[in-house]
């Protein structure tokens, strides 16, 4: 066909793009979308490959892997309660302390500091998440072990008629300053995503509430919290996550003793702890092995469902309250680097 | 016109008080959460500083000697370098990659929410857990050797891979469509569009977004305990096992012998300012250009 | 002040006889509900008020008498400064960062800006309606009402009859009466902002300031605030901010215009419209410019 005012030689209008144009765009089109559904299929084929590494102990051990107390590797016997108990005591302990301290940061930074604190103050907190977690076990051994020991054995002995978190012999490292240095460890999540939930009240219920006559803290209290309580509740199950997950700054101050502690001031054994502590002597033995891949499936679980619920958390509190910043979801995520080990 | 006697209402002390010791306490709680850090890093010059001062500390390797000089950090500063670098060459292409895809393409599309969630929920996955994928995939299955350098980077590449992801789609976001559609308008086709003009544009965000995630990379210890072994010796091949920071300041931590402890200390001041200098950066990068 | 709250005769037989003869969604502002009120109102004069918004000079000298029991209007164009002045009436101005205000403000013989005043006790004697309606989210109608008498403590029988006087005297009682649960932001536009002033009067402020309280609703609930207004300036001084000059027209005794951060003139309504002193509010009244 000859070539005219609209067509080129071989017939194709001026206005289309010959294939050969057009197959860049093809290309990134769909290599981008292939790469992000592969990162999905490569997360489902390691949570099969998990499963199946862990398949051994489960059937052999059963339901007596979380809820049985014998954590005997030599003797073949894997039944971990005592890894979930110690899991859960130092993440209780963690939230415990971190938890308050974090909104309370969160808080102060957005509503009562000086607006050009705000953001120095913002970036220090926020730093601590960029500390490696083997320099707060570092730090956790040589200094805090040490320096809070005598005031732990007076506490324990002051408040011994108190279960559980009095009494007892106190070791150097135990729950207590594993739970301890876990609250410092979730404090710049927790404080990040309470100042990003905070900081979407909307002025006019603020200015209500001072304007009824309302002290600061009245102010806080009846404007502030109660809308941002979903946000918050959200972060603080980030937090959580984020303490389950901890591995190596809890394996050097815990102890590793695989026992269920009785007191605040025993030493414990987590789930993350047994991994990284066992590894070693595990490397032969594959029932251990698949002991410590089941460890590590039941933490993948407990961190993966935790996540999901903490999401639902904090989207509430963005839906229910309309014209909320998407600033949130990003600080889930992309705000204070190092939450890892 | 008489004036009325205004009376102030009362404002009762206990209201009083429980503002002031409410806006105290909050007060006193920013400061406690200030001290750990200050406290880190306190201590990190006081026993760090020390340690770099003896001689070859940075130029030689540690050796696995009972007696006698223990060594340096050498190999585990170069190994850490390697290592990391490898992860980041893998992980922020790939990342800004996924991101491209969710801004350019994907947008609120069901597959693109879901590849979104699961990149979110990725980021509270524990690093661990991605150690052991590498460990059972690679490790077990012998793929090219049992430990490897280049095993501990893929599994660093996979923890940094959703952070690098969500910071750069905020950050992709922020290119105003207005630029995208004033391109298009001119002609350009789609893939210029991106690599010409949204790229650019959004290039210190997508910066400041790979540093922190490399930041938060070489912080990692646990990945690297089953992927990348042990060892002390330097070495420039990925191929073999390859010691780095974390995992060689976490050996030392239970050495009994002081020198070696020392060196502990002196290695974490390493990793930390390292650190530390990333992240700054990566904020004053942020800070310099908003994008709009 | 009005007298300590008793169930006194009168008002139980005001809240009875309303629950029955209640059958119909809609009720006229009825401010009796509120009981006997002793003393005479007070006035608000406002002497040579200068704030300022960190280093801009946003008021500059302004001297503005609002007379007892009547409602004095702001106009101006945007930018005025009128917003400014009426929080700086209760002393709302100085939460911005970086703001401050310097003058007198008289409450009657009390000056709110006097040293060692208590601003949460100012702010209970003045309320404040603001223009975008803003119950609290998270609360239902019951408690956005109760929400600053709670502040003070009062008792939880008490409080369930002044909330209820509240809402009678604004006229929602009939609209909300069997949803005072419900949550405040299920209520339309209209019905929010009169929840917000019945939050005001619950806690019977001596004077109620009202920052644009209508550009935000639509012709209908407008003409319900205006008519609200009318009844409420009976109780209280009302100094009200608008944009809209017929709205001034038709709900203030006195109007004062403002022009970038000064007073103009002040005077009887009718007067600054019809025939006003200063050529500048001839100019904004006329429409040529603002």
């Amino acid at each position: 066909m000859e070539a005219s005012a609209t067509t080129v030689p071989g017939g194709r209008s001026v206005l289309e793009r010959s294939p050969a144009a057009r197959l860049p765009d093809k290309i990134m089109k769909w290599g981008l979308t292939g790469l992000a559904g592969g990162i999905l299929v490569l997360i489902a084929y390691f949570f099969i490959r998990l499963i199946g590494q862990s398949q051994s102990t489960f059937s052999s051990s059963g339901l007596s892997f979380v809820f049985g107390n014998d954590w005997d590797p030599a003797h073949s016997i894997y039944h971990g309660f005592a890894l979930v108990f110690g899991t859960l005591i130092t993440s209780a302990i963690a939230l415990l302390i971190g938890v308050p301290v974090a909104i309370a940061t969160a808080l102060y930074i957005n509503e009562l500091c000086p607006r050009r604190l705000r953001a120095p103050l913002g970036m220090i907190v926020d730093l601590l998440a960029a500390v490696p977690s083997v320099v707060y076990g570092l730090w956790g051994v040589y200094v805090l072990i040490p320096k809070l020991q005598p005031a732990e054995k007076w506490f324990a002995s002051t408040f011994s008629f108190i279960p559980f978190i009095g009494g007892g012999t106190v070791t150097g490292p135990n729950y207590f300053i594993g739970g301890l240095i876990l609250a410092i460890m979730i404090l710049p999540i927790v404080s990040a995503i309470s100042r990003e939930v905070i900081a979407t009240v909307p002025r006019e219920n603020k200015e209500a509430a001072l304007a009824l006559g309302a002290t600061r803290w009245e102010m806080i209290r009846i404007a502030v919290l109660p809308y941002s309580r979903s946000g918050i509740t959200g972060g603080a199950m980030l937090g959580l996550g984020r303490a389950i997950g901890e591995t190596i700054a809890v394996v050097l101050v815990i102890g590793n003793a695989a026992v269920v502690g009785h007191h605040l001031f025993n030493q414990g054994y987590t789930l993350a702890a047994v991994i990284a502590n066992e590894f070693g002597e595990a490397a032969n033995n594959t029932a251990h092995r698949s002991a410590l891949f089941a460890a590590g499936l039941v933490l993948f679980v407990l961190t993966l469902v935790i996540n999901i619920i903490a999401r639902w958390f904090v989207a509430r509190g963005e839906r229910a309250q309309r014209g909320a910043t998407p600033g949130i979801s990003s600080a889930l995520t992309a705000g204070p680097s190092g939450e890892g080990i | 016109m008489s004036a009325t006697r205004t009376v102030l209402p009362e404002v009762s002390t206990r209201r009083r008080r429980t503002d002031q010791v409410m806006r105290g306490s909050l007060v006193a709680a920013t400061v406690i959460a200030l001290v750990p850090l200050i406290l880190i890093l306190y201590y990190l010059l006081k026993k760090g500083v020390s340690a770099w001062g003896r001689s070859g500390f940075f130029t030689s390797d540690p050796n696995g000697n009972f007696f006698g000089n223990p060594g340096g950090i050498r190999s585990a500063v170069l190994g850490t370098l390697e290592i990391i670098a490898l992860a980041s060459l893998i992980a922020i292409p790939t990342g800004i990659g996924v991101a491209l895809y969710l801004v350019e393409y994907g947008k609120q599309g069901t597959f693109a929410k879901i590849v979104r969630y699961f990149v979110d929920v990725m980021t509270g996955v524990p690093s661990i857990v991605f150690g052991l994928f590498i460990y059972i995939v690679l490790v077990l299955g012998h793929v090219g050797g049992s430990f490897t350098g280049w095993k501990g980077a893929i599994a660093i590449a996979l923890l940094m891979l959703p952070v690098v992801t969500r910071a750069s789609e905020v950050v992709l976001l922020l290119v105003p469509d207005s630029l995208r559609e004033a391109a298009l308008a001119l002609g350009a086709p789609r893939w210029r569009v991106v690599t010409r003009i949204v790229l650019p544009t959004a290039a210190s965000g997508l910066v400041t977004g790979s540093l922190l995630a490399v930041a938060r990379g070489m912080g990692e210890t646990a990945p690297l305990l089953f992927t990348a072994g042990a060892t002390f010796v330097a070495t420039a091949d990925l191929g073999q096992q390859m010691n780095n920071l974390p995992v060689q300041i976490f050996t030392d931590i239970t050495s009994p012998r002081a020198e070696i402890i020392s060196r502990a200390w002196g290695a974490a001041m390493a990793l930390v300012v390292i650190v530390l200098i990333l992240n700054l950066v990566a904020r004053l990068i942020s800070r310099r250009s908003r994008l709009a | 002040m009005i007298p300590p709250d008793t169930t006194s005769k009168e008002t139980t037989e005001l809240s009875t006889a309303g629950d029955q003869s209640e059958e119909t969604t809609e009720a006229a502002p009825d401010l009796s509900a509120l009981g006997v009120r002793e003393g005479a109102g007070h006035a608000v004069d406002v002497k040579d008020l200068h704030a300022y918004y960190g280093q801009l000079h946003s008021i500059k000298g302004i001297s503005l008498m609002c007379p007892a029991n009547e409602v004095t209007a702001l106009i101006g164009p945007s930018g005025s400064g009128k917003s400014t002045v009426v929080r700086c009436i209760n002393r709302m101005h100085e939460e911005i960062p970086g703001a401050r205000a310097e003058g007198q403000v008289m409450l009657d013989d009390l000056n709110v800006y006097a040293d060692g005043v208590d601003i949460t006790a100012v702010r209970r004697l003045i309320g404040m309606v603001f223009q975008k309606p803003n119950p609290f989210p998270t609360m239902s109608i019951f408690d956005n009402v109760a929400a600053g008498l709670r502040l003070t403590g009062t008792k939880s029988d008490n409080l369930r009859e002044r909330v209820h006087r509240a809402l009678r005297a604004v006229g929602l009682w009939g609209e909300v009466k069997n949803r005072l649960n419900e949550p405040g932001i299920g209520l339309s536009g209209g019905q929010q902002q009169r929840l917000c002033i019945a939050r005001t009067v619950a806690v019977e402020p001596e004077v109620i300031l009202m920052d644009e309280p209508c550009s935000a609703l639509d012709p209908v609930a407008t003409l319900k605030v205006e008519e609200l207004i009318d009844e409420l300036k009976d109780r209280y001084t009302i100094v009200i901010v608008t944009h809209n000059m017929q709205q001034a027209a038709r709900v203030a005794n006195s109007t004062a215009f403002m022009l970038d951060g000064e007073l103009i003139e002040h005077g009887p309504t009718n007067e600054i419209f019809t025939n006003p002193k200063d050529e500048r509010t001839e100019r904004y009244v006329t429409g040529k410019f603002g």
